[in-house]
């Protein structure tokens, strides 16, 4: 999905450049699946021994949960990323997280959207503050990234692939920025 | 062309030649600052299963976790003291500090960092 939309935005502007056929995942396949879970509607995840990162000779291992067990039952989202649609997951009550732990702590939520139009021949950008703040509080943002007022800060979509400003949680934590169309999401 | 048209080009086009395969879980995080040199695996922090439990707000607000990888000087001392990750691995909000492998995780020579982290092979971090 997010290779295609990547099309979309991409052929848009490079006409020029030849056509490229983008990899389509086949059937199931026993070589290419070894280690992976699939689950019901087709999304697959690595088995944690297999994953490159944990030690399949540690024997606390098969206490640990697997990816495909949890994820696979929350709502889909793009390829990339933890294949989940985090705020989709949320919004419909397939999960319930803490917002806070200690007592007395302030949960402080804001329906704000702001729209960024420096986006050369991509859609606007719209940045909702209600979706972020149900997760984030105002202090993970402001001023530690963004300065809490419109037009302040200065960037484009370079700092944001460095891993600045939005970068900072897309594409490490959050839905990732092969995902353009999430953010660029208003047409001109 | 405009620049941000050639970045738009080089972007969209890097997107279209990923060959998606073998990664570790998006967003998992190594902490091996001391783990390895100590004599034990390194520690994998599953961002995926604790969102699942835990708004961002819970850790990086409320426990003072920074948000960025490496940022946190975390050492088994503070933890056994009630703090990071021992401010919960505590046998009452979740499972406590005897179960050494749970955390301590990983293969041995894992460098400290986010994980899996999607790239667009377009220019920049990610
Ligand atoms: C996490 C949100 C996010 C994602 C995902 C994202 N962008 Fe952006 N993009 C932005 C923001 C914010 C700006 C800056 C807009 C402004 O300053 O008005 C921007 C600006 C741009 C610009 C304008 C030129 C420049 O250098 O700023 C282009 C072109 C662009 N993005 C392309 C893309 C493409 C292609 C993708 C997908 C591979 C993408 N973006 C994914 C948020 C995003
Ligand atoms: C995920 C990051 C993030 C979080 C969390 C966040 N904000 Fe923002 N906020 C932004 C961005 C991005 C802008 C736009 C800045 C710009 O235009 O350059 C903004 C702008 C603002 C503005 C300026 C609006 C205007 O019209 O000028 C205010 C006020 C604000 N935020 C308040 C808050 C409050 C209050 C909270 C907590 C309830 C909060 N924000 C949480 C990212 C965030
Ligand atoms: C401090 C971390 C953080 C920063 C900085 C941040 N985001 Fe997000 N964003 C999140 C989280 C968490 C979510 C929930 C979904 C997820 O994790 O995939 C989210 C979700 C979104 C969504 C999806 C909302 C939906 O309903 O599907 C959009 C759009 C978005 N972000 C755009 C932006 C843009 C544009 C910027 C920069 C101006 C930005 N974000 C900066 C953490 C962040
Ligand atoms: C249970 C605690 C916990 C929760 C909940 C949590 N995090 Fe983290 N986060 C961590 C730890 C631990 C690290 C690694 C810190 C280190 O290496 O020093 C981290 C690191 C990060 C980083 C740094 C990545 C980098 O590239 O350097 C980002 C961004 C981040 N978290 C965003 C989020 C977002 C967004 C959410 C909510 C969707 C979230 N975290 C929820 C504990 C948590
Ligand atoms: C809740 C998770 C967790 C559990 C359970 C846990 N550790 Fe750790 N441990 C950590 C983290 C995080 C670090 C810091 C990792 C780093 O950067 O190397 C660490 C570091 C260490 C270190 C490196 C030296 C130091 O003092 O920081 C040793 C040795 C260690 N742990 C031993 C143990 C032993 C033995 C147990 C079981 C009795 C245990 N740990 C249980 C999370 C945990
Ligand atoms: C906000 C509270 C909180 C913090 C902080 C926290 N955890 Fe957890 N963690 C939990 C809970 C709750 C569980 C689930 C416990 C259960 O199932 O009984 C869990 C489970 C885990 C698991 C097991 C996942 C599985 O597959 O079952 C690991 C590994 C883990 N935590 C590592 C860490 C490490 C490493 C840190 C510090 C960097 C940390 N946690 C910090 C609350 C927390």
């Amino acid at each position: 999905m997010a290779l295609l939309l990547v099309a979309t935005l991409a052929l848009g502007t490079c006409a020029s450049k030849p056509p490229v056929t983008p990899e389509i995942a086949g059937p199931a396949n026993p070589v290419r699946d070894a280690g992976k879970i699939r689950s019901a509607d087709g999304r697959e995840w690595r088995r944690l021994a297999a994953d490159g990162l944990h030690d399949p000779q540690n024997d606390m291992l098969q206490f640990l949960q697997q990816p495909a067990e949890a994820l696979g039952a929350l709502p889909k989202g793009g390829p990339d990323g933890n294949q989940v649609d985090w705020a989709a997951a949320l919004r419909t009550g397939a999960i319930e997280p803490r917002t806070n732990i200690l007592p007395g702590t302030e949960i402080r939520v804001l329906d704000l959207d702001i729209v960024f139009t420096e986006t050369a021949g991509q859609p606007y950008v719209v940045f909702p503050h209600r979706q972020h703040t149900e997760w984030l509080d105002c202090a993970n943002c402001h001023p530690a990234i963004f300065i809490a007022r419109r037009g302040a800060n200065d960037f484009g979509m370079l700092d944001v692939l460095n891993g600045d400003y939005c970068g900072q949680c897309h594409g490490a934590v959050s839905f990732p920025l092969t995902e353009c169309r999430r953010c660029h999401s208003r047409d001109k | 062309m405009r620049p941000a048209t050639v970045l738009t080009c080089a972007i969209g086009l890097a997107g279209l030649v990923w060959l998606g395969e073998a990664r570790s879980e998006y967003a998992d995080v190594v902490l091996n600052r001391n783990s390895e040199a100590a004599g034990v695996r390194p520690v994998i922090y599953p961002h995926w299963f604790h969102r699942i439990r835990f708004r961002c707000k819970v850790c990086h607000h409320e426990l003072g976790f920074i948000m960025r990888a490496g940022a946190n000087r975390i050492t088994m001392g503070d933890i056994y003291q009630g703090k990071f990750c021992g401010m919960c691995h505590d046998n009452e909000i979740a499972w406590g500090l005897e179960n050494c492998g749970l955390c301590h995780s990983g293969r041995a020579g894992l460098k400290s960092g986010i994980q899996g982290g999607h790239k667009t092979l377009g220019p920049g971090r990610w």
